[in-house]
Formats: C-alpha cells, sequence, structure tokens
C-alpha cells in the first residue's frame, strides 16, 4: 500500500526533478502533440461559434481535404496549384453544405444539426473513398522528419514545424475575429442571429465563410497530421483527439481550443510517461476526457467559454 | 399515405429478401467460398491487397485447371469494414450460398474469427484463419473446426526472440539486453505478451510492455519511453494506423530500424509508405516470402491479369498483403483438393472440407508443382495440431520493397506447445466442449 | 374510415390515460406483437433471425435507455457503449461465477450493476450541461473499455482477453451459448424488450417521467416547483444504465456470442444516439423506429444493386450505400426534425380523417 502510494505521489516527481532533459522532453512533446489537437479542435470552434452547430464533420472534413490535396498532387499538380484547388474544392463543399443541410434547418435545435452533421459524415466517408481511393498514401511537405538536441533535449523538426504552423494560424485568425469586418460580423452573428439579421448581416454569406474558414483549417490540419501517418481513412478519427479540448477550452473561444490544446497534450503526455506504467499504460484516452473533466467541475462552461447565464 | 407506406415496404422487403431467394442455383461442379473482406474503412490499406491476392488465387485455379480436379470454385465477397457485427451478417448471408454451402469461411478479423469460432462448429463450416485469431483453437482435440496454420502469434513471438538471439550472436547474448514490445492495446495485440514475458524469464533479457490504444494516431509519449529506455531491439504488433506512425516516430526519434521488428500484421508495403527514407532498414516477420519472382506470380500475371480478370492493379501483385492472400487461398484450395481424396472429386459440404484441412500435408514437392518453391513452407497439420508451428522468416524494407534477409527461423514449441494445450482446454470449456480423442479419428 | 374512436368512451380516469385510449390502437399493438413472437420464429430464415432482428430489438432495447436519459431527462450521453460494456462483463462475471442462476436474472442483475456505475458517472451532471456533459460520458466510456481490456479478472485470465457466452438454460431450453437456436434467442430478446419497452413506457408516463421532463425543459424552474434535480437527474443516469446495461449483455449473449472491448466502443455509443435522435427524442416507440432505421437501411441498401441485377464491386457499393445513408439521414432531418416517431404520428393523424378530410 505504501509502496503504491510511493509510487502514485512521490516517485513521479522524483523521477521528473531527477531528469530533467527528459522532462523537458515530456513537456516539449505534449505541448507539440496539444498544438495537433487544437489544430482540429479549431475547426469545431469556428462552426460552433458562427452557427451554433456542433459539427460532427469536422473530422472527415479533414480527412477529405488531405485525400484532395494528395489526390491532386499524385495527378502531377503543383503544390500551390494543388493547394488552390482543395481551398476551392473546401469552398464549394461549404457553399454545398449551407444550401442542402444548414438553410432547411435553420432555428432547429442544437441536437438535430448536430445529427444532421453525422449524416453529411456519412456521406463524406463514401464520396471521399470513392473518388480519392482507400490507400495510404504519403504526403511530402518538404520538412524532414529528423531530429535535432538542444542541450540533451530532442526536438523533432517536423513536429516543431506543425506546432509553428498551429501558433501561426491561431495569430491569423484572431486577427480575422477581432480586427476585419466580416470578423466583427461573424462575433455578431455569434452572439445573436436574429439581431445580427435585423441589422444587415448576411447570414446565410457568414455562414458560408465560416464553413469555408473552418474547411480551410482542416486542409492546415489534415497536411500536418497527413505528415503524421500518412493521409489515409483513419484521419477522421482525429475528431476523437480533439473533443476532450474542445470541451476544456470551450466550444466558442479560439484562445482556449489552443489553451486547452496544451493542457490536454501536455496532461496527458506527462499522465501517461509518470503514472501509465503503474497501471500498464495506455491511459491517454480516457485520462484526456478525465482532465478536462476535473477542469470542468469548476468552470462548467470550459476555461473560455461564455458564462451560461439561466434565467427561468 | 398508408398505401405508400404499404408500398414502400413491400418494396423494401422485396429487396432485402431478392438476394436470400436468387441463392438457389443448383449448378452442378461448382463449389461456393464466401469472402469476408474489408476494402473500405479505417483497414482498408491491409485489406485491399489481401482480398485481391485471394480472389487472384481462385480465378487462377479456374481458368488454368479448371478448377480443383474439375470442380469450379465460386466465391461472393461480402464487405465487412473490419467490423464484428458486419462480419457476423456477412457470414449468415453467404453460408449457405453454393450447391454444397459455404466450403470454408476465412474470418479475416480477430474479432470476426472470435464471433465464427462457436457458429462455424454448429453449422459444420471450418473456419480458417491463417495466422490469427484464437492461437488456443491450435489444439485440434479441442476445436476441431477451427484451423490457424501455418503458425501462431505465440510461435511467432518466440521465433522473433530466436531471431534476435541469431543477431545479437547466440541465445546467451541476450541476457541483459533490453526489448521493447509496443502492442496495439487489445486481446489481438496482447497475444504475444506471455510467450515473451515467459522467454524474458528463462533468458534473461530485459523486456518492457508498452500499449498504445486504437487507432493510434498519437504514439508520442510511447516513443518518449523507448527513448528513455534505449532499448536493443523493438518488436511491433500494430494495427491500421498504428503501424505506420510507429514507423515514422521510430524514425523521427534516430532508432536503429533494422532493430525494430514488425510482426506479420505490421509490416507491410501500406506500413512503410509515409515514413519514407526513413522507413529502410525497417524488418518484418513472415511466413510467406514478398515480391513476384515465383512461378505462381508467372501464371498470374498470364492466366489473370494478362486476360483482364486482374481483381486489383497489375503493380499491386507481390505486396507483402497480397502475397499473404494467395498463400491463403493457395492453402484453402490445397485443403479442398486433400479433401476430394477422400470424398471424390465432386462439390463438397463444409464438414467434407474440415476433413482436408485435418489431412493437409503439404511438402515440399507439391510448393513446387505449385510453383511456390521457396514462397512458403511445406504444412503438415494432424488432429492434435491445426497449428503446424510453421517457421518464420524476416524481411526488410530497402526502400523500395520488402526482401528476405533470413532463412526459416523454427520457432520454440517446446515453450509454445504447453502453453497453447493449457490455453486450448480453458477456452474451449468455456464453449463448453469437450475433448475429442484423436486416435479414433481417420 | 376504420381508424376513428367515434363511439369510445371512456368512463373511468383509468380507461382515459391508459397507454393506447383508443381501442384499434390497443388491437394494432396486441396483434403486431403477438405477430412479432409468431412469424418471424417460424417463417423468418436463420440470417434475418440472426442478422438483422435479433440486434435490431437489442439496440431497440439500449435506445430506450439512452432516451430515457437524452430524451426524457435532457442528459446528452455519449458512454452508452461503456455502460453496456458493463452489463456484458457483469453478465459473464455472474454467470461464470453462478452457472445455476437463471440466465434473465443474470441479465436483471447485470443492468443493476450497470445502474451503479451509471450512477457514479451521472454525478457530474449537476454541474455540467449540454455537449459539455458529453465529456462526463466520454469519459465514462474511455475509461470502462480500458479498464475491461485493462485487468484479466474480467475475463476470468482468458487467454484469448475476450468475454464468450456459455450455454444457459430457461426451463430446459438452451437460451444462450453456440447451441442456442436464432429463434429462441429471438424469442428471448424480444420478450425482454416487450417487458422493457412497457416498463419505460409507464415509468416516463408517471411522476418519475414528469419530473424528468421538467428537468429537461427548463431545470430551474422545476427545481423552483419541487422537483429535486440530484435526485432526478442520477435516477435518469442509473435507470439509463440499467436498460443500456441489460442490453450490452444481450448483445454478447444472444447476438455476438462472444466479444472483446473493442464491440463496445465509442462508435457504438454514437449508434445508439444516432437511433435515439433519428427515431424520436422522448419517445419510446422512436427508439424501436430508429433502431430499424440504423439496423436495416444499410443492410437494404447493402442489397438494393444486387436486387436490381447491378453487379457493383463491394467496395464502391459500400461506399455508394454510405452516401445514400448519409444523405437519407438529413433528408429525413429536414422532412421532420423531430424523428420518425413524429412522422408516424402526422401518419395516424391523417388517417383519423381519412377518406374524408374535411
Amino acid at each position: 500500500m505504501t509502496e503504491l502510494l510511493y509510487g502514485i505521489a512521490i516517485a513521479p516527481f522524483k523521477d521528473m526533478v531527477g531528469s530533467p532533459a527528459f522532462f523537458a522532453e515530456v513537456l516539449i512533446g505534449g505541448v507539440f502533440a496539444g498544438l495537433m489537437y487544437s489544430l482540429v479542435a479549431l475547426g469545431f470552434v469556428l462552426i460552433f461559434k458562427a452557427s451554433g452547430v456542433f459539427n460532427f464533420a469536422q473530422g472527415v472534413m479533414v480527412l477529405f481535404a488531405a485525400l484532395t490535396l494528395v489526390g491532386l498532387l499524385e495527378r502531377g499538380v503543383p503544390v500551390v496549384g494543388a493547394l488552390l484547388g482543395t481551398t476551392a474544392v473546401m469552398v464549394a463543399l461549404a457553399w454545398v453544405i449551407e444550401r442542402v443541410v444548414l438553410r432547411p434547418l435553420v432555428n432547429q435545435e442544437h441536437i438535430i444539426l448536430f445529427m444532421a452533421t453525422i449524416g453529411l459524415t456519412f456521406f463524406l466517408e463514401g464520396f471521399g473513398e470513392m473518388v480519392w481511393g482507400a490507400n495510404v498514401k504519403k504526403l511530402d511537405i518538404g520538412i524532414p522528419d529528423r531530429s535535432f538536441i538542444v542541450t540533451g533535449v530532442q526536438i523533432n523538426q517536423l513536429e516543431m514545424f506543425a506546432a509553428l504552423t498551429a501558433a501561426v494560424l491561431v495569430a491569423v485568425l484572431g486577427v480575422f475575429f477581432q480586427r476585419t469586418r466580416v470578423g466583427r460580423a461573424l462575433r455578431a452573428v455569434a452572439d445573436d442571429h436574429e439581431a445580427a439579421l435585423s441589422i444587415g448581416i448576411p447570414l446565410k454569406t457568414i455562414w458560408l465563410i465560416v464553413w469555408s474558414v473552418a474547411g480551410i483549417v482542416a486542409i492546415v490540419a489534415g497536411i500536418m497530421w497527413g505528415a503524421k501517418s500518412g493521409v489515409q481513412f483513419s484521419l477522421s478519427l482525429v475528431a476523437l483527439k480533439a473533443l476532450p479540448v474542445l470541451i476544456l477550452g470551450g466550444f466558442t473561444s479560439v484562445p482556449g481550443a489552443v489553451v486547452g490544446g496544451l493542457i490536454i497534450g501536455v496532461g496527458e503526455k506527462v499522465g501517461e510517461v509518470y503514472w501509465g506504467p503503474l497501471v500498464g499504460g495506455a491511459i491517454e484516452n480516457w485520462f484526456a476526457y478525465v482532465l478536462a473533466l476535473a477542469f470542468l467541475l469548476v468552470r462548467p462552461q470550459g476555461l473560455f467559454g461564455e458564462k451560461i447565464i439561466e434565467r427561468v | 399515405m398508408s398505401l405508400k407506406t404499404l408500398w414502400i415496404g413491400a418494396l423494401a422487403a422485396a429487396l432485402i429478401a431478392g438476394p436470400m431467394a436468387a441463392a438457389v442455383h443448383a449448378q452442378p461442379k461448382e463449389m461456393f467460398v464466401p469472402l469476408l473482406v474489408y476494402r473500405t474503412g479505417p483497414f482498408a490499406p491491409s485489406g485491399i491487397p489481401i482480398a485481391n491476392g485471394f480472389v487472384d488465387y481462385f480465378t487462377l485455379v479456374n481458368e488454368r485447371d479448371g478448377g480443383v480436379n474439375g470442380v469450379k470454385l465460386t466465391w461472393e465477397e461480402c464487405e465487412t469494414q473490419y467490423k464484428t457485427d458486419l462480419g457476423v451478417e456477412c457470414y449468415e448471408k453467404l453460408k449457405g450460398k453454393g450447391p454444397t454451402g459455404a466450403a470454408l469461411v476465412n474470418p479475416y478479423s480477430t474479432g470476426i474469427t472470435y464471433q465464427l469460432i462457436p457458429k462455424a462448429a454448429v453449422d459444420k463450416v471450418p473456419v480458417f484463419s491463417m495466422g490469427y485469431g484464437m492461437t488456443a483453437s491450435a489444439d485440434g482435440r479441442w476445436f476441431p473446426w477451427v484451423f490457424n496454420f501455418p503458425t501462431t502469434y505465440w510461435s511467432q513471438a518466440s521465433a522473433v526472440i530466436r531471431y534476435m538471439a541469431q543477431q545479437e550472436g547466440g541465445t546467451e547474448k541476450l541476457r541483459g539486453k533490453k526489448i521493447v514490445h509496443i502492442f496495439h492495446n487489445s486481446p489481438y495485440g496482447k497475444e504475444a505478451n506471455p510467450t515473451l514475458e515467459e522467454l524474458s524469464r528463462r533468458l534473461g533479457f530485459e523486456l518492457t510492455l508498452l500499449a498504445v490504444d486504437s487507432p493510434g494516431q498519437e504514439q508520442k509519449a510511447t516513443w518518449l519511453q523507448v527513448r528513455r529506455i534505449n532499448p536493443n531491439w523493438i518488436f511491433l504488433s500494430g494495427w491500421g494506423v498504428m503501424n505506420q506512425v510507429a514507423v515514422k516516430e521510430a524514425a523521427g526519434i534516430g532508432f536503429p530500424m533494422d532493430h525494430f521488428i514488425g510482426n506479420w500484421w505490421s509490416a507491410s508495403d501500406a506500413d512503410v509508405i509515409p515514413a519514407g527514407e526513413g522507413a529502410k532498414g525497417y524488418k518484418g516477420a513472415t511466413f510467406h516470402a514478398p515480391g513476384t519472382g515465383f512461378k505462381v506470380h508467372a501464371d498470374l500475371f498470364k492466366f489473370v491479369y494478362d486476360k483482364g480478370k486482374g481483381a486489383g492493379k497489375k503493380e499491386g501483385v507481390g505486396e507483402v498483403l497480397y502475397n499473404r492472400g494467395v498463400v491463403n487461398a493457395m492453402l484453402s484450395v490445397e485443403a479442398i483438393r486433400t479433401a476430394m481424396t477422400k470424398h471424390g472429386n465432386k462439390p463438397l459440404t463444409g464438414a467434407e472440407v474440415r476433413w482436408g484441412f485435418e489431412n493437409l500435408n503439404l511438402t515440399e514437392p507439391r510448393l513446387e508443382q505449385l510453383g511456390m518453391k521457396g514462397f512458403t513452407h511445406p504444412v503438415k497439420v494432424t488432429c492434435e495440431d491445426h497449428e503446424g508451428a510453421g517457421p518464420v522468416m524476416f524481411e526488410q524494407w530497402d526502400g523500395k520493397k520488402w526482401n528476405i534477409v533470413s532463412d526459416w527461423i523454427p520457432v520454440m514449441r517446446d515453450v509454445v506447445r504447453p502453453k497453447l494445450e493449457a490455453a486450448a482446454v480453458e477456452e474451449g470449456k468455456k464453449l463448453s466442449y469437450t475433448e475429442r480423442d484423436c486416435a479414433k479419428e481417420k | 374510415m376504420i381508424y376513428r374512436e367515434a363511439g369510445q368512451f371512456k368512463t373511468s380516469y383509468a380507461s382515459d390515460q391508459a397507454i393506447f385510449p383508443i381501442a384499434q390502437d390497443r388491437w394494432f399493438v396486441g396483434l403486431a406483437t403477438l405477430a412479432a413472437f409468431v412469424v418471424p420464429p417460424l417463417a423468418a430464415s436463420e440470417y434475418w433471425l440472426q442478422a438483422v432482428l435479433i440486434p435490431l430489438l437489442i439496440y431497440s432495447l439500449a435506445a430506450i435507455g439512452l432516451n430515457l436519459l437524452t430524451g426524457y431527462a435532457g442528459q446528452l450521453s455519449l458512454g452508452t457503449g461503456g455502460f453496456m460494456a458493463v452489463g456484458a462483463y457483469a453478465a459473464f462475471k455472474l454467470t461464470t461465477a453462478f452457472p445455476s442462476l437463471n440466465i434473465i436474472a443474470v441479465f436483471v442483475l447485470s443492468g443493476l450493476v450497470a445502474a451503479g456505475v451509471g450512477l457514479v458517472f451521472g454525478i457530474p451532471s449537476l454541474r455540467i450541461k449540454g455537449f459539455y456533459l458529453a465529456v462526463a460520458t466520454l469519459a465514462a466510456q474511455f475509461f470502462l473499455v480500458w479498464l475491461f481490456n485493462k485487468v484479466p479478472w474480467f475475463v476470468n485470465y482468458a487467454s484469448s482477453g475476450t468475454i464468450t457466452a456459455p450455454n444457459r438454460t430457461v426451463f430446459g431450453v438452451i437460451v444462450t451459448g453456440p447451441n442456442a437456436t436464432a429463434p429462441v434467442r429471438y424469442v428471448t430478446a424480444l420478450a425482454l424488450v416487450v417487458v422493457f419497452a412497457l416498463l419505460a413506457k409507464n415509468l416516463v408516463r408517471g411522476r418519475v417521467g414528469r419530473s424528468w421532463m421538467a428537468i429537461r425543459d427548463r431545470d430551474i424552474a422545476a427545481e423552483i416547483i419541487g422537483v429535486r434535480p440530484l435526485r432526478t437527474k442520477l435516477l435518469a443516469f442509473g435507470i439509463s444504465s440499467f436498460y443500456c446495461g441489460v442490453a450490452g449483455a444481450e448483445l454478447v449473449f444472444l447476438y455476438f456470442g462472444s466479444a472483446e472491448t473493442f464491440a463496445f466502443d465509442i462508435t457504438l455509443s454514437f449508434l445508439v444516439l444516432f437511433m435515439v435522435i433519428i427515431g424520436g427524442l422522448g419517445s419510446i416507440l422512436g427508439s424501436f423506429l430508429g433502431a430499424a432505421f440504423i439496423v436495416l437501411v444499410p443492410i437494404l441498401l447493402t442489397n438494393a444493386p444486387q436486387s436490381l441485377g447491378l453487379h457493383l464491386p463491394v467496395a464502391l457499393q459500400k461506399q455508394l450505400e454510405l452516401m445514400v445513408f448519409g444523405g437519407l439521414i438529413i433528408f429525413f432531418l429536414i422532412v421532420e426534425p423531430r424523428g420518425l416517431a413524429r412522422l408516424w404520428q402526422i401518419a395516424k393523424e391523417k388517417l383519423r380523417l381519412w377518406p374524408f378530410p374535411h
């Protein structure tokens, strides 16, 4: 019993202090992984913020974007052309979704819209695979997957690049939301659909923009995750890794997605490496949720979520 | 409204009932084999080559030899997406097709195998889970209807350790060496653990078991631990996207790839694609050779692909998992052929094919006749032994293709078999089976 | 014309508040239930029973369970798969420890175990709401599946790491295990789902159900009129998990025969949630309709091209099936967001006026 307590409460910390370089590596690994989660979570946040839709299809959008990009590259389209082409496809997809799915379901309950995005998920899974095939495809973004060592800490170039990309993307989105006209309109729509409509903000255009931006975020996420595991069907499952991030950070906050990602990423890596062996490992998945749960019990609307004001 | 509903209902019923009614097409001299495939979904990269190899070999037998002793093979693919419930549905749908019903079933998923083991014994259809499924079913006294030759996960693990010892320069050199087993956190992934633990006790190497939860896209924590342990060898029991990420992570931390060995479901062409150059040197266990350098491939090109009857692309022929499909189909066909020596050259039922599986004796000369000399190893199945404990080879990725880099490494039957028999008793009792007396079988 | 309630007078409160106040409904439901008991075991092929009807009934039970929680009490849950796993593993442990215990009793007991686990994971619902609550239930989902996978005690230290349904009898008939015939398993599943559906229907019509709906519609208001949120929400979690637990035990014992934890992963949770939403939130009938939609439509789509004489490659067929299935979900939501149960209700209304709608 004392041994167990020692294993839980003392040994891991001794370990961290004992080999600081390795601890730093764990932390950095967590930060990088967390930013990768944030990339996926961002797509969810954008859509939820502006249209109140919990977009279950975000994961499959990541897959679809990556498949399209790789498919174009394989057919000999140059990189810039492929990127533009993929962007065009994602914007077209956003337009179709707005037309076919969202417009007829306007003003429905959250859960109905959520279900509609599930229908969309099935559709895109079948469609993406039919068009681009089910094989694993290599996605080379020109960053070598090599590591370098700084004062005893190993850092992977590819992961660092992905993390930097995520950081830049968040900054750009932050500026977009806070400083531009469209961004202000988006925030207005997020606050109140009706009020936004009454002052002349075109809801449909806004939705189109938001879904397109989410599609572009999906391209970035698809590239980064695709560089990691190859472009394949499993990419659609990255959404599961983004859920705890989303919940922890709050559904409506862009910075929340990043901070949530960092907390989840670092938390689960530290948990797995230092406490996982005690119970046989592979605790990452549920540990992330328990971590999110612990934060939620203190702040039920997520770290940066809007406070829910309730009245009878 | 109600009338319309009725019509829709009737139409729906007709659509579902249609294929069942059409199942009764009595054509003589045909045998039916249901094919449970997964050409879509997250595991499709593995499922497609296996299914293609399988179908192509059947086509070859029909085209080149006019079937098995004059009995044509027919088959129908059913998509499972590697999902258990779809697998059960496919099995139920196809088990009664053909003039004599399903001759055998290849579940092609450990989960589906477990579902079919109890069912198939009742339906009298032999289950052939080649190198996967329930290891304990290798004891034919308890599991007469299940066959998992040429070898099992437990045997494979012992061969992997033997290979590592060989590379180190002797079994005693393994003492004190550090070996890490990275496994898919599922019953499949855990299969090798007891054998590895036993061998670690006997041979004195330091074993660390690291679990990766499905699907395994994020393995940072695992590889951080690997980096800290700094093992001499890594053995991988992965599946799906977990393999690709593991190979990539190993390359990323600069682990010497020739000391990284995947089991036979973790070392295929798809698994090394994303890592590109970094995967060079990665090794894998296998019970058949990769590549197209065998006579059977020449036949496949000549009789199947040149006639435009190939199931996949011509470039796919010779991939590791394609060849596995070919081996699987070949062993199935040889079992049917063996059964015909007893029951005559006519379409056989599952029960008759079962006898063929149990008395299969695939010799070296026979392999040569089949154009598979050196492609795979001879197999002899007996009533007691449905595994055959065949040896294992090791292949290595050179950046372009897989090459064989070892001889046939024998498995440690003395270590594995007693454990296996104990497990068979336990698993058999769970299903209320009784032990067969093999002396009475003939 | 036929479906009309003219002339049916209610002379007591009891008859006015019956589950099926209209005589035709009573007859219809009674006959349908009877037919369900008699016709398929005699007429349906093994494929129909084993691959279509048995899972349909079991998923219906799980969907009823989730509908009580999400549809009636308004608590979103994505932990269904985890709670079903609890039921399945509890049933396995119970029946291997006490082989003489009646298997139906084992199902009920394992449901109770699942209810206990559900209570624990329901506690965060007091503070967390809506989509955020999904995290608590997802924690349950991932933790429970991990636990059953990790601790060998749950599988009786089997080297295969799977649980298997042994042969068990009820009144001398083999009900579970490899030797149980499909008709017997079908009738068992049907009997259980009928009993539990009836129980659920009565539950939601009574005080408990009303307090759930009060919490769902406006929790603060409900609290003010004297509904205790703690008790009500936890009760919803407990009872819902009970249903899911029984369904989970049935899934292994009557349908799969043997299973690993993979069978209870997150996709199962989503699947049951789809059934509830498609069928109609807050409707017992909807749970059946939703399960039927999710189980039958893919099978229908898989077999459709063949029936029409088209022989497509299986991969293409599956992809088309997914696309059509997704499209159908969206289509039905647009036609009637409140689910298939609402469509059914509209059809009934129309039928009452038919053939003279004015």
